[in-house]
C-alpha cells in the first residue's frame, strides 16, 4: 500500500492552523475541491490545502476498519478495499475522483444505499481533528462500539469542516454485494412513494429505492438466492443499465442535475406527500431525500419541508453569499454557537460556510 | 469519602427544593423518606450506591420541564434515571442532588408501519417497542440483555448496542429524532423525521451522553423488517485462539452474521448449568453464530458457516432446526449473567472493547490476571464486535475482595486501551470509569469534552460527577486505585 508512506503532515498542518488561531487568519478548507460550489455558503477566507495530507494509515480487513487520512481520495480507499472484496458501504459520490475522505464526512454525502447501509456518519469510528487553535485530538477509535466521551467523531459529519480539520478519520468497511438487480416500474410519484415504502417494510434485500420521470427503481442487493427470488415475486421489468444509472444518480451526473437552476435538496420521512408545486422532482433514499430544481424561496420551501418532517438546503447555485440552510431555532442556535467557540475559539475553520452567524 | 460530588456546587436547601416540588408536580410523584428511596440508590452496578435528597417521578413532560426549571433556579443536581438497568453508575444519585425518574413517561405515542418509525416516551421499554410493531412485522434493532426492562430513554443516553449490532447498529444508528429539554427546561427537537438534518449532529452528540447534556422527553425510532428467517450454528472449539480464528474466518468471507458471541469456559459451563441449552462443557470456547435474510439466503450461508467452523477445528456443531431451538440456543447466552451470577455472591461486570485479532492476548492476559487477583472471571464476548464482557467473581462483603475486583477491572479496561481499543463499549463510563478515561484520552482531549459539557450545561448540574472527568481533579483520578466509600 504505497499510499500508506505517503509523508504524514499532521504536525505541520497543526502548526499551521495554530499560527493562524493566534494571528485570526482565518481560513478554508479545501482537500480535492471537488464541493466548493456545493452545499455549503460562500467562504471567501485563506484557502488551506489538506489534499497533500493522504494516504491510508491502517486497514485491517478482518477487523472491517479502514484509516486513512482526511486528504485521501475516495477512488483510493475504494482501490485498496475492492482487493480485499469490500466497498465503502454508504456508496459516496466520487466526483470524478476528486472527493476525499475528509470532504466526504465533513459534507455527510452518501449514495443512494444510504436507508440501508446507513451514511457515511453511521459508519464513522474515530476521528483525529485539528480544532481551531492547532490541537491534534483523537475521538473514538479503531474498534465497532466505544462510548467512552461524548461523540465528537459523528459531530464532524455535515459540520463542513467548522468544527476542525479532519486529520484522519476510521471508518467501518463491508463486504460488497455479490449480486444485484435492478428492477424498473412505470408509475406516477404518489404511487411510487407508497410502493417503496411498503417494500421497505418487507423482510427482503432492497439497497436502493428511486423516483425519476414516471419510473420507479428498486434495487435488490445481496446472496443471489434472496436477491433472484425476491425479483420473481415483486415483478417488473428488469433494468439493464442498471449500474450506469445508479453511478449517475450517486455522482449526480444524471440529466436531471445538469444546468444552472438553483439545486435543492429535502431530506423528510419516507412517506411525506410531495411538495406543492415543487416540479421536477428527483426522488430518492426510498422517499426521505427529495431533489427539486428551480427557483425556491428558503423560507417557503423549508415551511413545506418542515410539514413533511424535515428540512431543506440549497444544495447547489442560487445566492451563495445568503443562508443556504433553514435558520435553527434560538436554544439550538445557541448551543451550535457555544460548540463551535468550544472547537474553533477564534472562529477561524470555514467560516460563514454553514451559517452567516457561524 | 469521594462519590459523585466531585463538583464544589452551592449547598442545596433540601426544604425549599421540597417546597417548590409540592408546587410542581402531585404529591404522589415525589418521594421524600430514606426508605422508600433505597430502590433508587443506585443502577445495575449495585457496589456504588447513594442517596439523593429527594426522587421524582413526574407522569408528563410538562411536569419533568417545571422540575427541571425549580432545579435549575435553585441551582440543584439533577440526576435522570430510566429503569436503573445501567452498568456504570451513571444513574446513581447525587446525594445533593434530584433524582429524576423518567419511568412514569411510558407511552408509545405514535407508530407508523409504513414509514417504520414509532414515537415513545422515555420510560418504554426496548422489548415493548418490538412487541407493540410485531403484528406489523417490524421489529426495533438494538437489543441489549436487559431488554426486557431497560427503557429506550436509558439506551439513548448510554448508546446501547445488544447482541445484533454488528449488522444493524447501535442505538445511534437507529433513532431519527429526540425531544430534548435543556438543562433550563427549554424543549428542542434534536434530528428529524428525515434521515439528517442540517447543521451540527447534535443527535449523534447527544446518544451515548449519560444524561450529562439535557434530559430526553420522546424518542422516534426506526424500525427494521422481521428478518423471514434466522438459524443458529452453535460450536464448541477446543481453544479460545480456535474460537477467535473462526470468527475471523466468517468476516473474511464476506458473511457478517446477525449475531456473533463467544463464551469462555466457565461461562459455558454455568450457562448450560442454568439454562440447559446443550452447550458442550467440555469446550474450552463456544460460538454463536446467527445468520438471518430469506429463507434460501440463511439456509446457503449457515452450510457455509458450518463447513468453515468444522474446517478450523470446532469439536461440537448444533444447527438450529427451528425456532425453539434456536431460542434455546440463545437463551444460554442470554442469561449467561445470572448464571455465571450464581457462582459467587457478586461479579463485577466489564465491557472494553478490542479489535477482533487480539482476543487470544486479552484473554490470556484476563486469565493471568484472573490468577494475580485470586478473583475468578467468566467471560462473555460480543466476537462480531470485538466487545469483551469479562465477569469478575467476588464477594462484595469482604472489602478486600471489592478492591482487588475494581483494581482487576481497572487492568482490564487499560489492557483494551494498550491493544487499541476502548474502556467501555456499550455501557458507559458513568461514575465508575472516571478513572480509566484518563488513559483514554488526553488532557486537552478532555478538556474539550468538558468545554462541551460547559456548552449544553454551564452550571454542571446535569449529572455531574459522571460520565467526564473533571480536569483539575485529574491527578487524582490517576493516583487514586479506588475512590469510592465501600468500607
Amino acid at each position: 500500500m504505497s499510499d500508506a508512506l505517503q509523508q504524514d503532515c499532521s504536525l505541520e498542518l497543526a502548526a499551521t492552523i495554530a499560527e493562524a488561531g493566534a494571528a485570526g487568519h482565518l481560513l478554508y478548507i479545501r482537500g480535492g475541491n471537488s464541493k466548493r460550489q456545493i452545499l455549503g455558503r460562500d467562504c471567501t477566507a485563506t484557502t488551506l490545502d489538506v489534499s497533500a495530507h493522504r494516504g491510508i494509515t491502517d486497514y485491517q480487513p478482518s477487523e472491517l476498519v479502514l484509516t486513512a487520512r482526511g486528504g485521501t481520495p475516495l477512488v483510493d480507499i475504494q482501490t485498496a478495499l475492492a482487493m480485499e472484496g469490500q466497498v465503502l458501504p454508504f456508496e459516496p459520490a466520487l466526483f470524478d475522483g476528486q472527493a476525499t475522505l475528509g470532504g466526504t464526512v465533513a459534507c455527510n454525502l452518501s449514495g443512494p444505499a444510504r436507508p440501508w447501509a446507513g451514511s457515511v456518519r453511521d459508519l464513522i469510528l474515530g476521528v483525529q481533528l485539528i480544532d481551531g487553535s492547532g490541537q491534534l485530538l483523537n475521538f473514538g477509535g479503531k474498534v465497532m462500539k466505544n462510548v467512552a466521551g461524548y461523540d465528537v467523531s459523528r459531530l464532524q459529519a455535515g459540520a463542513l469542516g467548522t468544527l476542525g480539520v479532519l486529520s484522519e478519520i476510521s471508518l467501518k468497511v463491508l463486504p460488497g454485494y455479490r449480486h444485484s438487480i435492478t428492477l424498473c416500474y412505470e408509475t406516477d410519484a404518489t404511487a411510487a412513494i407508497d410502493t417503496m415504502n411498503k417494500r421497505a417494510g418487507q423482510a427482503a434485500p432492497l439497497s436502493a429505492a428511486c423516483w425519476l420521470d414516471g419510473r420507479l427503481y428498486l434495487r435488490l442487493s445481496g446472496d443471489q438466492q434472496a436477491v433472484d427470488s425476491t425479483a420473481r415475486n415483486w415483478g417488473g421489468e428488469q433494468f439493464a443499465e442498471a449500474t450506469e444509472f445508479w453511478r449517475n444518480l450517486r455522482e449526480m451526473k444524471l440529466p436531471f442535475f445538469s444546468g444552472d437552476q438553483p439545486l435543492w435538496r429535502l431530506s423528510v420521512k419516507s412517506t411525506s406527500a410531495l411538495c406543492s408545486g415543487a416540479q421536477p422532482t428527483l426522488i430518492d433514499w426510498c422517499g426521505a431525500q427529495r431533489w427539486l430544481r428551480g427557483d425556491f424561496e428558503l423560507q417557503a420551501l423549508q415551511r413545506q419541508a418542515a410539514v413533511a418532517g424535515g428540512n431543506t438546503t440549497l444544495f447547489r447555485g442560487g445566492d451563495r453569499c445568503a443562508a443556504v440552510l433553514p435558520a435553527p431555532d434560538p436554544v439550538s442556535r445557541r448551543l451550535q454557537q457555544r460548540l463551535k467557540q468550544t472547537f474553533d475559539p477564534q472562529g477561524i475553520l470555514n467560516p460563514g460556510r454553514l451559517h452567516a452567524w457561524l | 469519602m469521594s462519590s459523585a460530588g466531585d463538583h464544589p456546587l452551592a449547598p442545596v436547601d433540601r426544604a425549599q427544593l421540597l417546597q417548590g416540588l409540592q408546587q410542581t408536580v402531585p404529591a404522589h410523584c415525589i418521594i421524600e423518606t430514606t426508605e422508600s428511596q433505597r430502590p433508587f440508590e443506585c443502577d445495575a452496578l449495585t457496589i456504588y450506591r447513594e442517596l439523593p435528597l429527594l426522587v421524582v417521578l413526574p407522569e408528563t413532560v410538562p411536569q419533568v420541564q417545571a422540575v427541571l426549571r425549580l432545579c435549575h433556579g435553585l441551582g440543584v443536581p439533577v440526576v435522570a434515571r430510566g429503569s436503573g438497568t445501567g452498568l456504570c453508575a451513571g444513574a446513581m444519585p447525587h446525594p445533593e442532588g434530584l433524582l429524576l425518574g423518567l419511568s412514569k413517561l411510558d407511552q408509545i405515542i405514535d407508530i407508523d408501519p409504513l414509514a417504520r418509525t414509532a414515537r415513545v416516551q422515555p420510560g418504554v421499554s426496548n422489548l415493548a417497542i418490538s412487541a407493540a410493531v410485531a403484528s406489523e412485522g417490524l421489529y426495533y434493532g438494538p437489543d441489549p440483555s436487559s431488554q426486557i426492562a431497560c427503557s429506550i430513554g436509558g439506551n439513548v443516553a448510554e448508546n446501547s448496542g445488544g447482541v445484533h449490532c454488528l449488522k444493524y447498529g447501535l442505538t445511534v444508528h437507529n433513532i431519527l429524532s429526540l425531544q430534548l429539554l435543556t438543562v433550563e427546561g427549554d424543549q428542542i427537537t434534536i434530528g428529524s423525521q428525515g434521515l439528517d438534518s442540517p447543521g451540527y449532529d447534535l443527535l449523534a452528540l447527544l446518544t451515548g451522553s449519560e444524561g450529562l447534556l439535557g434530559i430526553v422527553v420522546e424518542v422516534t425510532v426506526r424500525l427494521l423488517p422481521t428478518p423471514e428467517a434466522a438459524q443458529v450454528v452453535m460450536a464448541g472449539f477446543p481453544s479460545v485462539t480456535g474460537a477467535g480464528d473462526a470468527v475471523g474466518a466468517v468476516i473474511a468471507a464476506g458473511i457478517i452474521p446477525a449475531g456473533l458471541e463467544m463464551m469462555d469456559q466457565l461461562a459455558i459451563q454455568a450457562a448450560e448449568d442454568f439454562a440447559r441449552a446443550g452447550y458442550p462443557r467440555d469446550a474450552q470456547a463456544l460460538l454463536l453464530c446467527e445468520l438471518d435474510g430469506t429463507r434460501e439466503e440463511v439456509a446457503s450461508t449457515s452450510t457455509q458457516v458450518e463447513a468453515l467452523f468444522r474446517d478450523l477445528g470446532a469439536t461440537s456443531i448444533v444447527v438450529s432446526k427451528d425456532e425453539d431451538q434456536r431460542a434455546l440456543l440463545w437463551k444460554g447466552r442470554k442469561s449467561a449473567f445470572p448464571a455465571v451470577g450464581r457462582l459467587a455472591p457478586d461479579y463485577y461486570c466489564m465491557d472494553g472493547t478490542i479489535p477482533r485479532s487480539q482476543v487470544s492476548r486479552v484473554l490470556n492476559e484476563i486469565a493471568a490476571l484472573s490468577v494475580k487477583y485470586e478473583l475468578q472471571v467468566a467471560n462473555v464476548f460480543h466476537a462480531g464486535d470485538g466487545n469483551l464482557h469479562p465477569l469478575i467473581l467476588f464477594d462484595a462483603s469482604d472489602p478486600s475482595q471489592i478492591r482487588k475486583a475494581e483494581q482487576f477491572g481497572a487492568d482490564i479496561l487499560t489492557l483494551s486501551v494498550e491493544v487499541g481499543g476502548c474502556i467501555t463499549g456499550e455501557h458507559g463510563v458513568g461514575l465508575e470509569k472516571l478513572q480509566q478515561m484518563t488513559h483514554q484520552f488526553s488532557s486537552t482531549e478532555l478538556a474539550l469534552l468538558e468545554d462541551i459539557k460547559h456548552a449544553f450545561d454551564p452550571g454542571l448540574t446535569l449529572n455531574p460527577g459522571k460520565g467526564v472527568p473533571i480536569l483539575k481533579r485529574c491527578q487524582e483520578y490517576r493516583s487514586l486505585p479506588a475512590r469510592h466509600n465501600h468500607e
